[in-house]
């Protein structure tokens, strides 16, 4: 049990990693493939959950891959900040995986599903991986690995568009990574290490140079353009909308987010925050682009027919908010930006999730096909509304959290402005929940479509427990708070 | 004429930018995968030539040699270069299934059979 404990982290990336072959080897039967990765993503999230208790009993821990000591060797190391991003990266996994068989079942051709399963664990393995490594050039290739796996999961979608948007995706997501590579290699000529906590050690003394400005230039754009920042964020609309469902639900739900962690990582523990906003004024960067970012993607998902693409505009304007968080450079703002991460994942997964119960039973979801909905398919059709209010901010649920902690947060930096423009964009939210709310409950249905029924408990019991998430978090705060709490002070602390 | 002492960086920005402006320029998608490359490699390059010692070998032990090149970079790059296969042969059969559902690779025709922009 010992050896166990002490070997955590290794395994959180390691188990899903292993099984990966193991689920591509079972083509044969999908059952058992499903059946394997569930039990995976499961032990991944119990590994998450024993790393959670280690480190609010003994701190920090720092893992050293093969017994090499850092710098020299590859450190992996989870303290208060990245043990909240492996918590939703492997809750998130471990929900939807109940969800994805009947789901995957009807959306994905039979003889793929242990190669679709392989490709989800790595995925996942890849996701796990950035968040949870201490060296730079890691960062690199778990990005790749987890692209790689995405490209492919979403190149698995019904409508032929699946694989145009995943090219796209590949392209953009290729020149964002490769510029990440030239940032390291620029912080490595400097430096002459990899290790992030020795980066930030020794960073201080070279600030002043070009090439460590350069190497910021590089590292932040290219992240921006993994984690989807407007104007960067050209792939992800058709990635969400033309994806299968399960792989929606998972990307949104976990994808941006960790790129968003490595940025904050990089801007706030390598950088440090002398560099990122006294001296280059970031905030100038990144407030005008969050709230662009928000405004004209909710905006564009006002006009759209098909609801999963509205939503893939709203997850664009929801980085936005995250985004914004981190431009206030204050502690409750980069609060408000962590714990915005958890309930962003939880409540988009629960859209997502909802859209693909209708999508099982009607067979897509633009607006004309979903009017009437809300009466065959009650509860379904519940569980959009609440995450819905979530995803505007309506008080009880977590999304209110967010803004309210982003409302705070504007108002201690004096930006009364910003204030007034975080409630007007919640109306534009507003207005595009609304239109599908009034689609299903207020229209009456085509008369030539069949009656359907409501959704099968596989899929709407993971889809609830998101939900009842979304609620539960919203009146019950302290446990995301307090973590978020922790992470923005692990943050701003930088490496000690 | 300092700059030209840089030269191997010289030669990195051009064929980084060479490559950046197919990937944008190009229609073609096996082009763009193409451009994807060039743009790849001169990191590589970039990466290979800052290891690069004046007068040191290579990272061997050889007698009454004392100067020697940065191994490391040589080794990330190896992985990069793996990383940069994988990514190749995704996008190109990524494009063999663009093929076959649209029978085109120009972006502009399949754009035009979505009916969209």
């Amino acid at each position: 049990m010992d050896l166990l404990i002490q070997h955590l982290p290794a395994l959180q990336v390691v188990l899903p990693m292993l099984a990966a072959p193991i689920v591509m080897l079972m083509a044969r039967s999908p059952r058992m493939a499903w059946a394997t990765t569930t039990l995976v993503t499961w032990l991944t999230l119990g590994v998450s959950i024993l790393l959670a208790q280690q480190i609010f009993v003994h701190g920090t821990i720092s893992y050293h891959m093969g017994g090499w000591a850092p710098p020299v060797g590859i450190e992996y190391f989870v303290d208060s900040a990245n043990i909240f991003v492996l918590l939703i990266i492997s809750l998130m996994g471990a929900i939807s995986m109940p969800f994805a068989r009947r789901s995957v079942e009807q959306e994905v051709a039979n003889e793929k599903h242990g190669l679709f399963y392989a490709a989800f664990l790595l995925a996942n393995c890849g996701l796990l991986g950035i968040a949870i490594t201490g060296d730079a050039f890691n960062i690199f290739v778990f990005f790749e690995i987890s692209a790689l796996a995405s490209y492919a999961l979403i190149a698995m979608g019904r409508d032929r568009r699946a694989v145009m948007s995943s090219y796209q995706y590949l392209v953009m997501g290729t020149i964002g990574t490769t510029f990440l590579l030239i940032g390291i290699g620029f912080l490595y000529i400097m430096t002459g290490t990899l290790n992030l906590a020795d980066l930030a050690q020794r960073l201080p003394e070279v600030n002043d140079t070009r090439t460590v400005r350069a190497a910021f230039a590089f590292i932040a754009v290219g992240i921006s353009l993994k984690l989807a920042l407007f104007p960067l964020h050209l792939w992800l609309p058709n990635a969400y909308t033309y994806a299968p469902s399960m792989v929606t639900v998972f990307l949104s739900a976990t994808a941006t987010k960790v790129a968003i962690y490595v940025l904050l990582r990089f801007i706030f523990s390598v950088f440090g925050f002398e560099l990122s906003f006294t001296e280059l004024n970031m905030e100038y960067v990144l407030m005008p682009l969050a709230l662009l970012g928000i405004l004209i993607p909710s905006i564009v998902a006002i006009f759209q027919t098909n609801i999963k693409r509205m939503l893939a505009y709203s997850s664009v304007a929801q980085i936005g908010y995250m985004i914004l968080g981190v431009s206030f450079a204050s502690a409750l703002g980069l609060m408000a930006s962590v714990v915005h991460l958890f309930n962003h994942a939880v409540t988009k997964a629960a859209l997502f999730m909802a859209l693909a119960c209708v999508i099982y039973r009607v067979g897509g979801v633009s607006l004309d096909r979903m009017a009437g909905i809300g009466k065959q398919m009650p509860w379904t059709m519940a569980a959009f509304v609440v995450a819905g209010l979530s995803l505007i901010g309506v008080p009880l649920t977590v999304g209110f959290v967010t803004k309210w902690h982003l409302l705070l947060a504007a108002l201690e930096g004096g930006l009364w402005p910003v204030a007034l423009f975080l409630l007007g964009t919640s109306l534009l939210a507003t207005i595009y929940i609304w239109k599908v709310v009034e689609a299903a409950y207020l229209k009456e249905p085509d008369a030539d479509r069949a009656v359907v029924r409501e959704a099968p408990p596989s899929l709407l019991v993971p889809t609830w427990a998101l939900t009842l998430l979304c609620i539960y978090f919203g009146i019950q705060t302290s446990l995301p708070l307090d973590m978020a709490g922790r992470a923005a002070e692990t943050l701003l602390g930088g490496y000690l | 004429m300092e700059w030209l002492g840089h030269y191997n960086y010289w030669v990195v920005v051009v064929l980084m930018m060479v490559g950046f402006y197919i990937v944008i320029a190009q229609g073609n998608l096996v082009k763009k995968i193409v451009g994807l490359n060039i743009f790849q490699t001169s990191v590589f390059i970039f990466f290979i030539s800052l290891a690069k010692l004046d007068g040191g070998t290579a990272p061997v032990y050889i007698e009454g040699v004392t100067e020697y090149s940065n191994p490391l970079p040589h080794v990330l790059i190896l992985t990069a270069i793996v990383v940069g296969v994988a990514l190749t042969a995704m996008g190109l059969a990524l494009v063999v299934r663009v093929h076959e559902l649209y029978g085109s690779i120009e972006e502009d025709e399949i754009h035009e059979q979505d009916g969209k922009h």
